[in-house]
Order: structure tokens, then sequence, then C-alpha cells
């Protein structure tokens, strides 16, 4: 194995087929009376990944979590984590920690104690325990509050001591249940680049179970994204985002276009004929297609351009259109286009000058183009 | 043409607000008027309430309890006497609460009373706690149902349920025919008129008032506390006496003082139950009282009693409004 390649497999073991999974979930099934809230998962986390589960509520993500903490037990398949089935094991005897979406901190305690209370149960002596939880308050920025209670604490400050709590002990797995759901939005922001780092300095397992497809793309070295208790695409997160598997998790992570249609041939590669458009529409080349099939194309926001002029570019698609709205986002632009056949677009342009020196505006006559590789081909 | 259009425009719209205005006011008056009043009134009915069917009784228990016994009626001296020269002569006698200081039978009846409320209220604790917690962990219906089956007694007379269980404890009762009958016993055992049956008496006479406010405490605490307990290497049993039981102490003072306070002044079980063998300060009051007829010194007992229940309130008092500020 050339050793590039053998280092690409370092940070990526999940591309690598000899590495030892560190987490394997085999089969897991959890039914509550007739409701099946996760259905036969199984899936691989490696040492030091930064795994999400995503998915909308109800999709057993968190079913799925509670099951690795040991709060539920599945009604069949298997855990094992470290290579150790964790089936018959209590919560507290799991080598895995918990951050609670509500944080539970014990409001009988201060700041200090809460962190302390996982070292208590394992016997760790006075001194050390001090020293652990002086080092891990410091680490969270908490030194100061350590004599406070929960309820004395802003949601920022609580977050943080739940998850002082949850890696004091040094656990080989933290799980994370939806960890900046209850934080606005610039410390959510913060907070995600905080949990980065700690995770890179301590090298733990993380996985979080997020509904927010932002939050999951940003912080995660793999997704998991669930519907109905199934696993339904696992990938990184430019995977999952540029390639997604079907058209809901196109349509649940990120914004996409979609023109659904028959598949025809002309000379070396496939169009579409789209009912809507007269003209077909060239579908990308990899794709493996068969004539008269129902497929769907797809097309990112932003993989479209949008000019004034016709680009004149016999690689791109070209159509016409007219632009019915725009939001102006600051950063980026966001365009509803309505093209031929009442079909509406929408386009993401990067606010590239300060002054462009001719916006486009409400009804502005468009073209708009994308090169064909940039689109997808999905099916249902 | 315009112009003038638009002025008086603005001129009538003017006009409405203005008038609109001073309705809304007008309602805004009317409405503070009645706020104001209700408030005061709603305040003010249960301190009236208080004030006749508390504050005045009190006063004129106090007022017995530092005079003297007569053979009258009312049986007992006058605290004001107007005296030769027209000068109002108030008179409090200490006799009373000396006498009870002095005479063995009251302190040792207020020991006993104490001691006997002490132990039922730790044996109510004891049952309750686990029966609150079961029926919080108990799902849907269930729990309703055994809500239910707690509060069900108070549906049938207090006075009933005691004489009911003079029935099963008496030495030809229910329970001792029970023991023979099944040949566990061969004559029947003394339960009655004992200390054991006042036991009995209160801690299922009082249980409901245990387990109702544990229930309401035990059913507001957040389950996943337990969750992440356990997660962070507590036993069951850890979890339990490091999470659960410090957040329910608010429960269990409050249903600890629903329990001993009454229980402590009891007549009614004392008296059913145990019989002359057991002394307790309501049957003694009741003697003084009844059959002694010396009004001051069952006044005198009375506001001891009171004296010493009023501490027990000030320490829940205090616990309260610690919890409060915390």
């Amino acid at each position: 194995m050339p050793s590039q390649e053998r280092d690409a497999f370092l940070d990526r073991p999940w591309k690598d087929s000899t590495a030892e999974p560190f987490i394997r979930i085999e089969g897991v099934t959890k039914r509550f009376g007739t409701f099946t809230a996760v259905e036969a998962v199984s899936l691989d986390i490696y040492k030091g990944e930064l795994f999400s589960l995503l998915g909308g509520s109800g999709c057993g993500k968190t079913t799925l979590l509670r099951m690795l903490a040991g709060f539920e037990e599945p009604t069949a398949g298997h855990i094992y984590i470290d290579g150790v089935d964790m089936i018959d094991v209590p919560a507290y005897a799991r080598p895995v920690n918990m951050m609670f979406q509500s944080y539970a901190l014990f409001p009988h305690m201060s700041v200090e104690d809460n962190v302390a209370y996982g070292l208590k149960r394992d016997g760790v002596s006075k001194a050390e325990i001090s020293q652990r939880v002086a080092d891990m308050l410091s680490m969270v920025e908490l030194l100061e509050l350590q004599k406070r209670k929960p309820h004395q604490l802003s949601g920022g400050q609580r977050q943080r001591v739940a998850l002082a709590r949850a890696l004091v002990k040094r656990p080989k797995l933290l799980l994370l249940d939806e960890p900046l759901a209850a934080l606005d939005k610039r410390l959510r922001e913060q907070t995600q680049f905080e949990l980065m780092n700690i995770q890179d300095q301590l090298g733990v397992t993380f996985i979080v179970v997020t509904h927010d497809q932002e939050e999951a793309m940003t912080l995660s070295t793999r997704i998991a994204v669930m519907d109905h208790g199934q696993i339904i695409q696992v990938g990184e997160p430019s995977e999952v985002y540029e390639r997604p598997q079907t058209k809901d998790i196109a349509n649940f992570i990120g914004t996409i276009n979609m023109f659904d249609g028959e598949v025809m041939s002309s000379n070396d590669s496939f169009l579409l004929r789209c009912p809507k458009i007269s003209k077909p529409l060239k579908l990308p080349s990899q794709a493996e297609l068969n004539i008269g099939q129902q497929v769907t194309l797809a097309i990112r926001p932003e993989k479209i351009k949008m000019t004034l002029e016709d680009p004149h570019d016999s690689l791109q698609i070209t159509l016409r259109g007219e632009v019915l709205e725009f939001a102006y986002m600051g950063n980026i632009s966001i365009y509803r286009v309505k093209i031929e056949g009442e079909v509406v677009l929408q386009i993401t342009i990067p606010n590239l000058d300060r002054m462009a020196e001719r916006k486009i505006e409400w009804d502005d006559q468009v073209f708009i183009s994308w090169h064909p590789e940039n689109s997808l081909v999905l099916r249902d | 043409m315009t112009k003038p259009t638009d002025s008086a425009l603005t001129a009538s719209r003017l006009n409405e607000s203005a008038k609109m205005t001073s309705h809304r006011q007008w309602v805004h008056v009317v409405d503070n008027f009645f706020q104001s009043r209700w408030k005061g009134l709603s305040v003010a009915i249960p301190y009236v309430w208080l004030v006749i069917f508390f504050l005045i009784p009190f006063f004129i228990v106090l007022k017995i309890s530092f005079a003297e016994s007569l053979i009258a009626s009312p049986p007992f001296s006058s605290l004001f006497e107007w005296s030769e020269d027209a000068a109002l002569k108030m008179t409090l006698i200490f006799d009373n609460f000396a006498y009870l200081w002095e005479d063995d039978l009251y302190v040792k009846t207020y020991l006993n009373s104490v001691k006997i409320s002490t132990i039922s209220t730790i044996l109510c604790l004891l049952i309750g706690y686990p029966m609150a917690y079961a029926i919080v962990r108990a799902s849907g219906t269930m729990k309703y149902l055994l809500l239910l089956m707690v509060i069900l007694p108070f549906w049938t007379s207090f006075l009933l349920r005691v004489y009911a269980w003079m029935g099963i404890l008496a030495d030809q009762g229910t329970l001792n025919s029970f023991l023979i009958w099944a040949g566990i016993i061969d004559q029947p055992i003394r339960m009655m008129y004992s200390e054991f049956a006042v036991y009995i008496g209160i801690v299922y006479s009082y249980l409901p008032f245990m387990i109702l406010p544990l229930y309401a405490n035990l059913e507001k605490l957040d389950l996943t506390l337990h969750e992440a307990a356990s997660d962070l290497g507590a036993h069951p049993i850890t979890v339990f006496f490091t999470v659960t039981l410090p957040l329910t102490i608010p429960g269990i003072i409050a249903g600890g003082l629903l329990v001993f306070i009454p229980a402590t002044g009891e007549f009614v079980i004392p008296d059913l139950l145990g019989g002359g063998n057991v002394l307790m300060i309501g049957r003694v009051l009741y003697d003084e009282f009844n059959s002694n007829h010396d009004w001051p010194v069952a006044a005198a007992v009375a506001i001891a009693l009171l004296i010493l229940l009023v501490i027990p309130m000030m320490f829940y008092q205090h616990a309260q409004s610690r919890q409060i500020n915390n």
C-alpha cells in the first residue's frame, strides 16, 4: 500500500476495509409495543470519529443513542463497544457518557459537585478528583463559577458544565443528544468549534444526535441520515451533500432544484425529457441509465450560474428565465427564477463585489446555466 | 383641493382617536377600580376567616389559661376587673402553666405524645415513600387508580374507620380470629388498648397525608436526572441516595409535618384504640376539660401544645424560605 494512501486511511478509517471499528451496531431493532422506533440498523463507527445521527423528529436517532448509553435495551441485535458486547451491561457500567439535551444537571449540587459526581462513583481519591475537576472546569472556562448552582448559570454555561461532567470520566465514547439545540445562533456556532477542538484534543469518539443538518455538516467526520427508524445513507458530509442517494435526503440536506422526467438518448449521452420544458436537459455522464426510465434531475442552487447575456456555452445547459424575487443575505443572494413551463428554480449567487455593475433585480430576463456534471440523477 | 380634504380627514381621525383614547381610559379606570377591589376582597376573605375562627378563639383560650378555676358558670375567673378606684385591673395567673411543669403527668404526656407522633411520622415515611415512588412510576390508568385508592379512605368518616380498627384488633376481632384459624397462635394476642394499636391507627389514618406531598414532589422530579446519575456510574441505590432523596426533601418535610402536627394532638385514636393505657396530650386535654372541669388547666395544656407545635412549623417555614431563596 503506498504510504500516501495509508495516511489517507488514518484520517478516514471507514475507507479502509481492514480497519477495526470501535463501535459496531449489528442489526439493532427497537420496538415499543407495535411501534418500531429503530429497525435493523447496522453501523460501524471508528475511534476518534465525530459521528452524527441526522434526521427529523421521530426518526429513531435518539432511541439509537439511548441504546448505546444503556437506557433502552434493543429488541434484537447487538452493540459492541471496543469489542465488548454491551447487551447485558447496565448503563452505570458502560464506558460511555452522555450529554443530555436538557443537560440534566443535578439542581441540588454546585457546578463542582456536578462535575465530580462521576469520579466519586468510581472511588477516585479526593486529591485526584479535585485536580481533574479543576482541569476540566478550566478547559470549559468555568473555574471561577465552580461554587454556583446550575440555576445561577446561563444556558451556555450550563451546557459547558454538562460537557465537563460527561468528559471528566474520560469515556471511550461520548454521546451528545442535540448538544446545541438550546443555544442561540451565535453561541451555537462558537460552541460547535469548541466541541471540535475538545474532540481533537482528547481523542474521544463522539456520537452526536441532531436534527440540524447545518450542525451535522460542520461538526462531523461522517453523517448517518435516518428516517423511519432506518439509516438511509452514511457518508462524509460532502458525500451526503453532493451525492444524496434519494430525493428525501437531497431535500432534507440543503436545498435542491428537481426536474422529473424520462430518460432518452442522443448520440453519445443521455438526455432528460421533462414534460414541462421544451428543451431536453443533458444528464451527467456517470449515471447508469436506461432509456425510458423515470428519473429526477437535481441541481443545487449554488451550482447554477445566472447571467444577463447568453453565455453561448455548448457544454452547459442554458435556459431562459425571469427573476421572480430575490433575497439579499449579505454574503450571498438567493434568487427565485421562473423558467418556461411555470418551473421555479432557486439559485444562490455569492456577492463577490460590493456594488455590482448591474445587479440582477425583479423582472429581469436572465440566462441560467449549469454544467451537466454538477447535476445529479435521483430515483425515488 | 387636496390639502383641505387631507387636513379635514386628519382632523376627523384625530378626533376619533381622541374619543377612542378617552373611552379606553374610562374602561381602564373602571377595570382598575374593580380589579383592586376584587384583589383586596379576595385577599381579605381568608384573613377575616382566620381572625374570626382562629385568632379570636385562640385569644379566648389564652385568656382562660391565665384565669383561676372556679365553681361557677363560666368555670373560671375573669381576667379584667374594675377596682374600687375605677381602674381596670388585670390579673394574670401563671399557676396553670407552673402546674403543667410541676406535675410529672403533663411533662410525661407531652413527651409521650411527641414520641408517638415522631415514630408514627417515621413509619409513615418508610411506608409512604416507596408507595409514592411506585405510584409515580406506574403507567397511565394504573397511576390514577393507585392515587384514587390512597384518597378513597377520606370518603368514609374518620371515626368510623377507627372503629373498624377496633373490630380488627380486638381480642375476639378479625385479626386474632384469623391467626387462630390459621393455627399461628392458640391464644388471642392482646392488641387493643396498647401503644401498638395507637401506632396502627395513626399510621393508617395519616399515611395519605405523607403520600400525597411526596407524590407531588416525586412527580415533578426530572427522570433524566436519574439517567444522568446512572450514566455517570451510579448504581441504582446510589442514585436514590444522592439524587432522588435530596431532591425530595421538601416533600418529606411537608408530609412529615402534615403527619406529625395532627398526630401529636390526636384525641380519637388514643382514646378509642389506646384506652387508658396510652398517655397522649389530646386525651389529657379532653379529661381536664370534661371530667375535671378545670378549664384554665385545659386551656394551658392547649396553649403549651400549640407552642410545642409552632416550633416544628417555624423550622418548616425557615426551610421553605431558604429553598425559595435558593
